[in-house]
């Protein structure tokens, strides 16, 4: 690819073949084989066990006297792995010891709850890669997006329904211009959209924090930096009872996946994204406006992101802080990587993140292990993907296609 | 390269080999019946009696590891796990996103008292406390008043909270004498009231001195509405600038209450050398490297509000009465002055206004 682009890149841009280089490792790990996908996840996990092994007081322990008597030792990793695991499974997916049926499942409706802000964060990421465009900024657009929902949310009073409506798409219009931003100074501008969506991000923190020290923000007597609680009217309804959280947000996360999935797959606006994505030197050759699908991909990246927003605002949680977002901004883009930016991958992407963020609970109460273990899974199973020839070596999967070409 | 990677693979496994060498433990090895008696006295090794009680506790997003009031407060729950037997469980918030979960799986696992960690879990901890009246739950730096009638939102929440400008008035009364300079400084980590709190006590501390002294102290970083703020709870370079900023302007006191940042202050203040700082939350001289320029520290004895709520619950009942740390119970205080930095007169006066405060002929609010 990256001769193709210096043959045909008469511009005098000199930074055109290196544009066109980390273009290709963008798509390299987006067109990851869904097998490397899943062996990533696979080797996190392993490699997470070892982790919870070592951070096992009995483990450590029993494997000073390792030679005197190894069966201490294996039976206390056992007991390390098995309570680690059958915490995490019951707090993600079943909970097998709990006395009702609600109790039972209600970990996986935590799951899919969790997995909602991800959904709609990694969807607008996914767009953006296969657009050949990185965008950093979710982070920054979720917060706008939170911000703007979560404003009309308590400090309107509407009929319910609509005040819902219009407060979603308040989320959507803060992220949507949050993305415009760096979109349009990309395109007219050729500012790299990477350091702008990254400084945008803390624009975003700290006008946030600033906004949250007015009176407006704040609840009545109070100066914590904390938002009144959104407006009964302007909540995601709970869809399965109040004794779930999880809420209408998951099903327009849902929606918006079909939507995105349409959009890409199946318009004309879609294969031009993709175009340029691809080729953006062809896509300019054949008549297309580089600038033009620039700014339409972050307004709607931008978008997606912004309803991220919307799930804690109006969904779990119900008021601002400035730390409302907390890392959904960057658990998308591997989200978004795991997903391999299609739809589909990216909603059982979320589902994954979604369930290792609803393990985190039950992992320290009832497994006594520190919740970082859920960060160092997530994080490996990032950089898992973003070495496929790792991965392939350790399971011993054939390159693609591709790359044989290269290597040849 | 390889060669490297060989001698050092063989190295890592005969360490690990030769750690492995130890003797497994005695009482193992011995008869079933010593068994029993090594169990017994395992048993006798545990503080008093197990009681059957269960306490637990989340975090803000902070984490257990914050060196501020999270930290505190994890301190008083393992305190009360080893001197009253009780069995405890934590779990550590990375997101606001994980309050309510977090609260609740503690909720499952069966805990009896719940205690949440800061303003920010209030709304959590309210939705919670209504969901299951029959456990208890206690907050540390919030009323759980949010619809602001003036009572907590649930009866089965106790709210822990602290008069800290209280102590910290001693402390600023203190500085202003103990300063050559006629300058104090503050700064705060956020314009949030459980921050302010600090400075507002701190400013009438040195306004007292003013007064009561005839003297001419300023303080610089707070005029009890608005100051200087670093705008987090983690750049300690922050908190550095704004030090060396207070120094050039002539202050030689500091007091930043803005937990981990406050040791970029301890920094600045140290290669200054005729410098004081003053601590906050806890002892500076002992949980910090900085015990030669800590003039003293502002105490908020969270670790004591925990450990002597749960040693109310497990003796006498749950009670949600709320918990107000003031002088009086010791919830605050101020630690001990450097030797020879604080006037000898100055000192002498401590008590009396701390009698003062106490009975309230002394008011500890700007004015």
């Amino acid at each position: 690819m990256s001769e193709q682009g210096q043959t045909t890149e008469a511009a005098p841009e000199e930074e055109a073949p290196q544009e066109s280089r980390s273009r290709q490792v963008l798509r390299e790990i987006a067109e990851s084989s869904s097998m490397v996908v899943f062996m990533a996840i696979v080797a996190s996990m392993l490699i997470g066990g070892l982790l919870i092994i070592f951070a096992d007081e009995a483990v450590r322990e029993s494997a000073v006297y390792f030679f005197s008597r190894p069966s201490d030792t294996f039976s206390a990793i056992g007991d390390a792995l098995g309570s680690a695991y059958s915490a995490m499974f019951n707090g993600a997916v079943l909970n097998l010891q709990a006395e009702s049926f609600a109790a039972t499942i209600k970990p996986f409706t935590q799951t899919l709850t969790m997995a909602t802000p991800l959904i709609f964060a990694g969807l607008g990421l996914g767009l953006g890669f296969r657009a050949g465009l990185f965008n950093i900024g979710a982070q920054g657009q979720l917060l706008m997006g939170a911000t703007v929902g979560a404003y009309i949310g308590f400090a309107w009073d509407l009929p319910a329904g609509l005040h819902l409506l219009l407060a979603v798409l308040g989320c959507a219009l803060g992220g949507a211009l949050w993305g415009f931003i760096p979109g349009v100074l990309k395109a007219k501008r050729g500012a790299h959209e990477v350091i702008v969506t990254i400084m945008l991000n803390y624009v975003a923190l700290y006008l946030v924090a600033w906004l949250l020290s007015l009176e407006a923000f704040q609840r009545e007597g109070s100066d914590n930096p904390i938002s009144p609680v959104v407006a009964e009217t302007a909540q995601y309804p709970k869809i399965l009872g109040v004794q779930f959280n999880l809420h209408l947000g998951f099903v327009v996360a849902l929606l918006c996946a079909v939507g995105v999935w349409w959009l890409m797959e199946r318009s004309t606006l879609g294969f031009r994204l993709r175009a340029v994505g691809a080729n953006p030197s062809a896509a300019r050759t054949a008549g297309m406006s580089i600038g033009a699908a620039t700014i339409i991909t972050m307004v709607i990246a931008g978008a997606l992101a912004g309803l991220a927003g919307s799930a804690p605002v109006l969904g779990t949680q119900k008021f601002l802080t400035d730390s409302v977002a907390g890392s959904l901004g960057f658990d998308a883009i591997t989200v978004a990587l795991l997903g391999r930016s299609r739809p589909l991958g990216i909603v059982l992407a979320a589902i994954l993140f979604g369930g290792l963020q609803a393990s985190g609970p039950s992992l320290q109460v009832n497994a006594g292990l520190p919740v970082d273990i859920v960060v160092v899974i997530q994080a490996l199973i990032v950089l898992f993907i973003a070495a496929p020839p790792l991965v392939r070596a350790m399971f011993r999967l054939p390159a693609p296609a591709h790359e044989k070409e290269v290597a040849a | 390269m390889k060669n490297i990677i060989r001698v050092g693979a063989v190295a890592a496994v005969s360490a690990l080999t030769l750690a492995a060498c130890a003797s497994a433990p005695e009482e193992e090895t011995t008869t079933p019946g010593a068994t029993a008696d090594s169990t017994a006295t395992a048993t006798a090794e545990a503080p008093a009696e197990t009681v059957d009680f269960k306490a637990c506790m989340v975090s803000d997003s902070g984490g257990f590891d914050d060196k501020s009031f999270n930290q505190s407060g994890y301190e008083g729950l393992t305190r009360a796990e080893s001197e009253l037997g009780i069995e405890i469980a934590s779990a550590e918030s990375t997101t606001e996103a994980d309050f309510l979960p977090n609260i609740e799986a503690q909720v499952a696992a069966g805990c009896d008292l719940i205690i949440t960690v800061g303003f920010l879990l209030s709304g959590a901890t309210v939705e919670a406390a209504i969901a299951n009246p029959d456990v208890n739950f206690a907050i540390i730096d919030d009323l759980a008043d949010n619809d602001y009638n003036g009572e907590t939102d649930a009866p089965n929440i106790k709210p822990i909270t602290f008069d800290t400008d209280e102590a910290s008035f001693l402390a600023g009364y203190a500085a202003a004498g103990a300063s050559a300079s006629g300058t104090l400084s503050t700064f705060g980590g956020m314009n949030i009231p459980s921050v302010t709190i600090f400075m507002d006590g701190f400013l009438a501390g040195a306004n007292y001195y003013n007064e009561e002294m005839g003297g001419d102290v300023k303080v610089l970083g707070w005029d009890g509405a608005d100051g200087q703020f670093t705008g987090d709870f983690s750049d300690q370079s922050k908190g550095q600038n704004v030090t060396e900023e207070f120094l050039n302007q002539g202050a030689d006191v500091v007091m930043p209450v803005a937990g981990p940042v406050g040791l970029g202050a301890a920094a600045a203040v140290q290669s200054a050398g005729d410098a004081w700082l003053i601590g906050v939350d806890s002892d500076w001289t002992v949980t910090t490297d900085y015990a030669d320029i800590v003039l003293t520290s502002v105490l908020k004895n969270i670790g004591n509000s925990v450990f002597d709520t749960i040693a109310e619950t497990v003796d006498s009942g749950f009670s949600a009465t709320p918990y107000l740390g003031t002088l009086e119970n010791e919830g605050v205080g101020v630690a001990d002055f450097a030797e020879g930095a604080v006037p000898e007169e100055v000192l002498a006066n401590l008590d009396t206004i701390k009698a003062g405060i106490i009975d309230g002929t002394i008011p500890v609010d700007v004015s």
